[in-house]
């Protein structure tokens, strides 16, 4: 067997003191890795944190970015973010749902099986590959648009959403579903009427923590939104232009030399960690509460 | 006195013209929902088709000696430009490799911990902490990347290793920078971890408890029992963890460019502290750059390579954990 380096881990071996040596220092470094992870999030965090907030200020949320020099702040970015995600979201949550309940309502187990598989294939694509097929099919001829980013961030949150409610509507208990159809309630009217509404709950936690991830996708964006002046005002014009966003935002001023841009750059990812922070970890308290509450 | 058999005040119970609105109602619900799934096939299939339409130019110019050379340049060639995506292959897997040599075994002991080791209150704590590192974006992790853990590698950790392994040939001159393919592995590696960690948790948690307390009464420490059983009878699953890690590690396009210090450069060296592309890092590099139709093209032929180890490592493990009852999933 692989991990053995002596014969069989549960043979006897009579020598008390070293088994209880080995078993200490596996305990330990055990623990002494989930502590490094834990600290590793503590560095990230706290370098963002103290970095980021000396460029924080009224401005910095309500001010576009001077062309140069210090000053303005992300008010384009933080608005063109919130487009892009939200008609993403607009794309991907509908389709989504309704995936989760043609597997869980409508399809037996052999034509479930490759759905799902699919659905995990495509979750498991880099987000560069979703970025490149979006740019062949929107982009290349015809120039980015805002609308290309949303398609490309839909295509990323589709298989997360579907998965997620997919979990959430097999725990709507079955003898809900039995109850109306022994009422006479047709089979659509049972799955609209009585077993989404007992599921929306953990479906919304599902999309936003999908809402969460696509927020900070920067791969698709850099091919099909990343061509704009930072000072651009949002027109809402998501067919005829890139949008401005806060992830391309972050990267460009990383890229740009002067300190000026890189303090913009650590205040813009201080706002996207605390948004994207702030909303995974309330959708998963939420989520862990309405499981409960369902499996109860 | 007759009794009703449709009682109109009660919703749901059966009306008038309820009978065909049912029925067209439950197909219209198992029509969409099924057009909704078949969607996501298609997606797929039209994500393979469209990568392969646009690297044909390349494929049909370098064939499949594109993988096995390693000079990528516009300009040579009557301006026509040679392409090769050796370096970026090398690079990729360096980078890999090196997060999951180093990231595998501290998610899985993270996973131990949460599972089986860890008080069960601390693990509510701490395993939603590590997930946490998971929901940090690319940029950010890059940007963090680039303006503190580099200076730290360049001063420090770099130097470190070199003077205790520099004898090994990869371990060589560290990064004027700090910058490089090491760096970008140690990125990686915080980006792979909190994904195995939680995989092999759920793994380590659908072994049978009688299972593990059947070992201990028999007089196992707790390691013996983790090695003997925990371990023993999730191997299939942890292989596809790995894989799943592995895969995430390949496709990472934006951390990776940012720290990698690859730019025109397509060397390469054995030297892990130097600089060097990976073959995402590169497509988001060039794509907005490009002076030819070959070149698009050939950037098409990285994102195919790029797709067929997506498929690959996300079939490969799916399949491992078929015959287990643990679903795999990767989402955040």
């Amino acid at each position: 067997m692989a991990f053995a380096d002596s014969a069989n881990p549960l043979g006897p071996s009579g020598n008390l003191p070293r088994r209880k040596r080995v078993d200490f220092a596996m305990r330990s470094s055990a623990t002494a890795a989930a502590m490094l992870a834990v600290a590793v999030l503590v560095i990230v965090i706290a370098s963002v944190v103290a970095k980021g907030a000396s460029a924080l200020s009224l401005d910095f949320f309500t001010k576009a970015p001077p062309l140069d020099g210090a000053g303005g702040g992300i008010l384009p970015e933080i608005v063109g973010t919130g487009l892009i995600v939200g008609i993403a979201t607009a794309f991907a949550l509908p389709i989504g749902v309704l995936i989760a309940i043609f597997l869980s309502e409508f399809a037996g187990a052999r034509l479930a099986y490759p759905i799902r598989l699919a659905l995990d294939l495509l979750n498991g694509l880099p987000s560069i590959v979703i970025a490149v097929f979006v740019y062949g099919l929107l982009v290349l001829g015809s120039g980015q648009t805002g609308m290309a980013g949303s398609i490309a961030l839909a295509i990323i949150m589709v298989p997360l959403i579907a998965r997620s409610s997919q979990e959430v509507l097999r725990l709507v208990p079955q003898t809900q579903r039995e109850a109306a159809l022994a009422l006479g309630m047709s089979r659509w009217r049972t799955t609209l009427g009585i077993v989404l509404p007992a599921a929306l709950s953990g479906i919304i936690t599902g999309a936003v923590l999908a809402i969460a991830r696509a927020a900070g996708e920067t791969a698709p964006l850099l091919l099909t939104s990343s061509f704009f002046t930072p000072n651009q005002p949002v027109t809402g014009n998501i067919f005829g232009q890139a949008i401005p966003n806060i992830p391309i935002e972050i990267f460009n001023q990383l890229e740009a030399a002067s300190p000026y841009d890189h303090a913009r750059a650590w205040g813009a990812a201080l706002v996207l960690v605390a948004i994207i922070l702030m909303v995974s970890v309330t959708a998963r308290v939420l989520l862990g509460r309405s499981r409960r509450k369902m499996q109860r | 006195m007759r009794v009703s058999a449709q009682p109109a005040s009660v919703p749901g119970a059966i009306s008038g013209n309820r009978g065909r609105a049912d029925r067209y109602g439950d197909r219209v619900l198992l029509g969409v929902t099924a057009l909704a799934s078949l969607l996501v096939v298609a997606v797929i299939a039209f994500i393979i088709y469209q990568l392969i339409d646009g690297a044909s130019l390349a494929i049909s110019t370098f064939g499949i000696g594109f993988i096995g050379h390693n000079i990528w340049n516009p300009v040579i060639n009557n301006q026509n430009g040679v392409y090769g995506a050796a370096s970026f292959l090398y690079g990729t897997a360096i980078t890999s490799a090196m997060a999951l040599l180093i990231g595998g075994p501290i998610g899985i002991a993270i996973g131990l911990f949460l599972s089986v080791l860890a008080p069960r209150r601390i693990g509510a704590v701490i395993g939603p902490l590590v997930e946490l590192i998971a929901a940090i974006p690319s940029v950010v992790l890059g940007l963090w990347g680039v303006l503190v853990l580099a200076p730290a590698m360049r001063t420090t950790i770099q130097p470190a290793i070199h003077d205790v392994l520099g004898w090994i040939p990869i371990f060589g001159t560290p990064s004027l920078t700090g910058l490089g393919l090491f760096t970008a592995g140690t990125i990686l590696t915080i980006m792979i971890v909190p994904i195995i960690a939680s995989i092999s948790r759920e793994l380590f948690l659908s072994v049978p408890n009688e299972l593990q307390e059947g070992a201990l009464a028999l007089g196992a420490t707790r390691w013996e029992m983790v090695r003997g059983v925990v371990l023993a009878a999730t191997r299939p699953g942890l292989a596809a963890t790995a894989i799943l890690g592995l895969s995430r590690a390949l496709g990472e396009a934006i951390a990776v460019l940012q720290v990698d210090a690859g730019g025109s450069s397509s060397t390469i060296s054995a030297n892990i502290f130097g600089s060097g592309d990976t073959l995402a890092a590169r497509i988001a590099n060039a794509f907005l750059s490009t002076t030819s139709n070959l070149e698009v093209s050939s950037l098409f032929y990285l994102a195919v390579i790029l797709l067929v180890l997506g498929l690959g490592t996300n079939l490969a493990a799916q399949l491992i954990v078929r015959r287990t009852t643990i679903s795999l999933r990767t989402g955040h």
